[in-house]
């Protein structure tokens, strides 16, 4: 560790706990449809949580509203204590909440080693002078951020990609890639939109084991839209389930598994 | 106040010639997302083209031939449909995967090209547009003073936007062109051959132009190779004012604008004629983006 | 030696390094190469400059500026009204004055220009919020040109009949000297963490966003630093020659933009390039200036159908990579 600054101070949550994450009463339409539908909703800290559903059940609107790319029509949304709704994306996940998407949405031209370092900005107090005077601080500054990236990316086993451009990177990879990224931004709550997708059994388990460890490791609570029920039964503590913008169920995998709400949503009406 | 409405009938005999060629622009836009840069210039090769063709078949002067006037109007539609069809493919096709600033770029390059080719073989001084028609004066109620050239101009754009809006909602290849502007990818997957109602798109948009360009010349007689560069600026801003990608819009829009130059220049002054084209632009800009009649479409995250 | 005096120490010897060699260029050229010659080389630093920075909005930020003229122009009357009109009352100096006791004076009026075009490049990348792609361009494009007319209405400076009385002050070692500096200090800030933002902005807005980038705020940040530097370059040419708003024109916006594409957007070195070879290239072809727009325009179709990303992409000319032709990426710290 080189004489380095320590990061930039993280907004202190209250030690006691609370739910990190609370969508009260939320409605998101769009024209006359109504994706997201009064839904409470409350994260403990900690959890590894998974919110599942049918196609078009309103699982990325809600990934949407918290992380402000949609604001509610009608509700509030609370980070801790603080609301988040109706602010600035970027301001959000200044916050604390950091998130990948259903189809990665990476910096293709950029190499791994850049796509990780924009996610520091915890680290990046400097002002444009500084950068372009490349005073001490932004030296130092730069430092560290290439430092934290490096070990992100070995953490993920990417460092032979480091000056890769990221869109040569194979599919797997370029997923492992996003939550690197996505984990530079030292969030709090983690957001996972189907990280699972198009991976076969090997990789899922691998990933699985990726999830659990980054949420031990740092600390995080994270919530998971999968469609891969082996993924969501097998790691996720806590499941949500929607339906046509509604909250139908939730509770521990089992309780889920034998819902019948749960069921006939999935499969139609039961035989 | 007659001389408002004296302005506002000017304004209207204007504004079609900027809905005839703002509809090639939306419908080109619509269809590719292309702002068609050089679609002006395609108004300005119309207006040359019947130059050309009536000192071949010496249509106009004191006398003229009504069927001439036809024959020179529909030659110059044709022309310059070949010649819109003709930029699409060998300019604009190899480049509609690029990334939307390189087809921006492309259009400007064809845009220059077709200006200085024009310089360079029409001639950089003005040349004075054949009398197709023989000029006459009527009073029109509240003693407004029209010209025969000016009602030529709005009858002739009526009949073209209808025969257009008739087209486009009522035959297959209209309904296909909604389909292609609505969803490209869509409408390929449903057998629509996407190519094909391109160039039909590009022909139709160029033919509109030309008539404008024609029209153009009867009203305002002196052409030159770089008279289409701001009726072309003005005609894409009145295609964004309307709505870009819709056909009404396109109408409105070119009537509002014709509306308010003629009312800037009586009104206030001819120095700010230009200014106020790109007034209106960005006012839309900040307040609509999707102009009167555009919708508003939001990218999926 | 403690770190915040070394680094000042390195930016003070970069700068005068930068000044000696641009005095060192000046006296050489005036020595030995012929009038013509050394105006298009003052030419070149200027487009050098506009396309640098140019550079950093479409190329770097992703964003589509078409009006880049406009700054310019708005740089070049602020400047030379300011020397014009209030050098000789702040200053106490005239005109005729030599280079040495207007040299103070023509600096504040650089940065006047800059300043104000700065201004204006606040203005136009306010809709940059709201607005992508070829609305935005269209929306620059026309603030270039009611800035072009708006200009041409002011009587104080000339209006339609041009600004005259501008004392001449730039030569080449100025404009070498400022193109120099831009360089550098685009370099430095693409370099750092805020270019990588730019650049995520380009590749992903919304990941950015996401990730924590404010992209309004940097997206105008972006027009804002252009436009400064396309207004003192502005400030250098119209103390250079004859000021008239038919410099500011849109063809002008596009040059910029064809020597931007032509160099690779993105690249820094790339845009040097583009504006060496095609402020030098109309005088090669100027045997045959009735064909040169047409072969012009030829070019421009040409390359966005076979190279749309130039002579150098994304990448920078670098020493390693000349050695070993290769190309370095533009964000490269070592």
């Amino acid at each position: 560790m080189s004489a380095a600054v320590a990061p930039a101070p993280v907004k202190a949550w209250p030690a006691t706990g609370g739910p990190i994450l609370r969508l009260t009463n939320v409605t998101r339409a769009f024209g006359g449809l109504k994706a997201v539908c009064d839904l409470d909703f409350e994260l403990p800290r900690r959890v590894l949580a998974g919110l599942i559903g049918p196609n078009g059940a309103g699982k990325t609107t809600v990934f949407n509203l918290v992380t402000g790319v949609y604001a509610p029509n009608h509700g509030s949304i609370h980070l801790g204590t603080e609301p988040i709704h109706g602010r600035l994306p970027s301001t959000i996940a200044r916050m604390g909440v950091a998130r990948t998407f259903q189809n990665p949405r990476l910096f293709s031209e950029l190499t791994c080693l850049d796509n990780v370092r924009v996610a520091c900005h915890l680290h990046a107090g400097a002002t444009f002078a500084d950068s372009v005077f490349r005073t001490p601080r932004s030296e130092r500054e730069e430092a560290s951020m290439v430092e934290r990236s490096e070990s992100l990316l070995a953490s993920f086993g990417l460092s032979r990609y480091r000056d890769e451009e990221a869109r040569n990177l194979p599919y797997g990879d370029q997923r492992r890639l996003e939550i690197a990224r996505a984990l530079a931004a030292q969030p709090k709550l983690l957001l996972l939109d189907e990280p699972a997708a198009g991976m076969n059994p090997q990789e899922s388990e691998s990933l699985m084991r990726l999830i659990r460890d980054i949420r031990d490791r740092y600390d995080l609570t994270v919530l998971l839209i999968e469609h891969d029920m082996k993924v969501v039964m097998g790691i996720c503590e806590r499941i949500t389930v929607l339906d046509h913008g509604v909250k139908i169920s939730e509770g521990t995998p089992s309780e889920i598994r034998h819902d019948p709400k749960v069921i006939e949503a999935y499969l139609g009406e039961e035989p | 106040m007659q001389e408002l409405f004296q302005q506002l009938a000017n304004g209207i005999a204007w504004g079609s010639i900027y809905a005839l060629i703002a509809l090639g622009y939306t419908m080109v836009y619509g269809i590719l997302r292309l702002i068609n840069f050089a679609h002006g210039d395609i108004y300005m090769v119309g207006a040359f083209a019947a130059y050309y063709l009536a000192r071949l078949l010496h249509a106009g002067g004191p006398d003229p031939s009504p069927l001439l006037a036809v024959a020179v109007l529909l030659g110059s539609m044709v022309i310059c449909a070949g010649l819109g069809v003709a930029i699409e493919f060998f300019a604009y096709r190899p480049v509609r995967k690029s990334g939307r600033l390189t087809a921006l770029i492309t259009a400007i390059g064809v845009s220059l090209l077709l200006e200085n080719l024009g310089i360079r073989l029409f001639g950089a001084d003005p040349k004075f547009f054949p009398q197709l028609v023989a000029p006459r004066t009527v009073t029109l109620a509240g003693g407004v003073l029209v010209t025969n050239h000016q009602i030529t101009v709005v009858v002739i754009s009526i009949v073209l936007m209808v025969a257009l809006t008739l087209f486009v909602q009522r035959t297959r290849t209209g309904k296909a062109m909604r389909a292609v502007s609505f969803h490209r990818d869509a409408a390929s997957l449903m057998g629509i051959p996407v190519n094909r109602i391109i160039t039909i798109t590009f022909a139709i948009g160029s033919a509109l132009a030309a008539a404008a360009g024609v029209l153009v010349g009867l009203t305002n007689p002196k052409i030159e190779p770089l008279m289409g560069i701001m009726p072309g600026v003005k005609a894409f801003v009145a295609a964004v004012l309307g709505g870009i990608g819709s056909i009404p819009g396109a109408v409105i829009g070119g009537l509002v604008m014709g509306v308010s130059e003629y009312l800037v220049v009586g009104y206030i002054s001819s120095t700010y004629r230009d200014a106020i084209a790109f007034i209106i632009l960005i006012l839309v800009l900040l307040i609509k983006p999707a102009g009167l009649l555009g919708h508003n479409v939001a990218e999926k995250v | 030696m403690p770190r915040k005096s070394k680094s000042a120490v390195r930016a003070l010897a970069v700068t005068l390094a930068i000044l000696a060699g641009a005095w060192a260029l000046n006296a050489a050229g005036l020595a030995y190469l012929n009038p013509y010659v050394y105006r298009i080389l003052v030419l070149c630093g200027l487009n050098v400059i506009l396309a640098l920075s140019l550079n950093l909005v479409n190329g770097v930020t992703g964003q589509f500026s078409i009006g880049h003229a406009g700054f310019m122009a708005v740089g070049a009357y602020v400047s030379a009204a300011f020397t014009v009109y209030a050098t000789p009352r702040l200053f106490g100096v005239e005109p005729g004055a030599g280079p040495l006791a207007s040299a103070l004076p023509f600096v504040v009026a650089l940065l006047l220009g800059g300043v104000a075009a700065g201004a204006a490049g606040f203005l136009v990348g306010l809709p940059s919020m709201r607005l992508r792609g070829d609305y935005l361009a269209i929306v620059t494009l026309g603030f270039g040109e009611i800035i072009r007319v708006a200009i041409l209405n002011i009587d104080a400076v000339g209006g339609a009949r041009g600004f005259a009385g501008i004392p001449q002050r730039t030569d080449l070692a100025w404009v070498a000297a400022v193109a120099a500096l831009t360089f550098v200090f685009l370099r430095n800030l693409i370099r750092s963490y805020h270019g990588r933002a730019l650049l995520a902005i380009r590749e992903d807005e919304i990941a950015a966003e996401a990730l924590g980038v404010p992209t309004t705020r940097y997206k105008v940040s972006a027009f804002v630093i252009a436009a400064f530097f396309a207004g003192v370059s502005g400030g250098l040419f119209s103390h250079y020659t004859y000021l008239h708003t038919n410099s500011f024109t849109f063809m002008k916006s596009i040059e910029v933009i064809v020597m931007v594409v032509l160099g690779g957007m993105g690249s820094l070195t790339g845009s040097v390039l583009g504006a060496f070879i095609l402020t030098a290239l109309p005088e090669v072809l100027r045997f045959a200036s009735a064909e040169r727009l047409i072969i012009y325009s030829l070019l421009l179709i040409v390359l966005m159908i076979s190279r749309p990303q130039g002579l150098l992409g994304h990448g920078e000319i670098s020493w390693r990579g000349l050695l070993s032709r290769g190309r370095k990426s533009p964000t490269e710290t070592a």
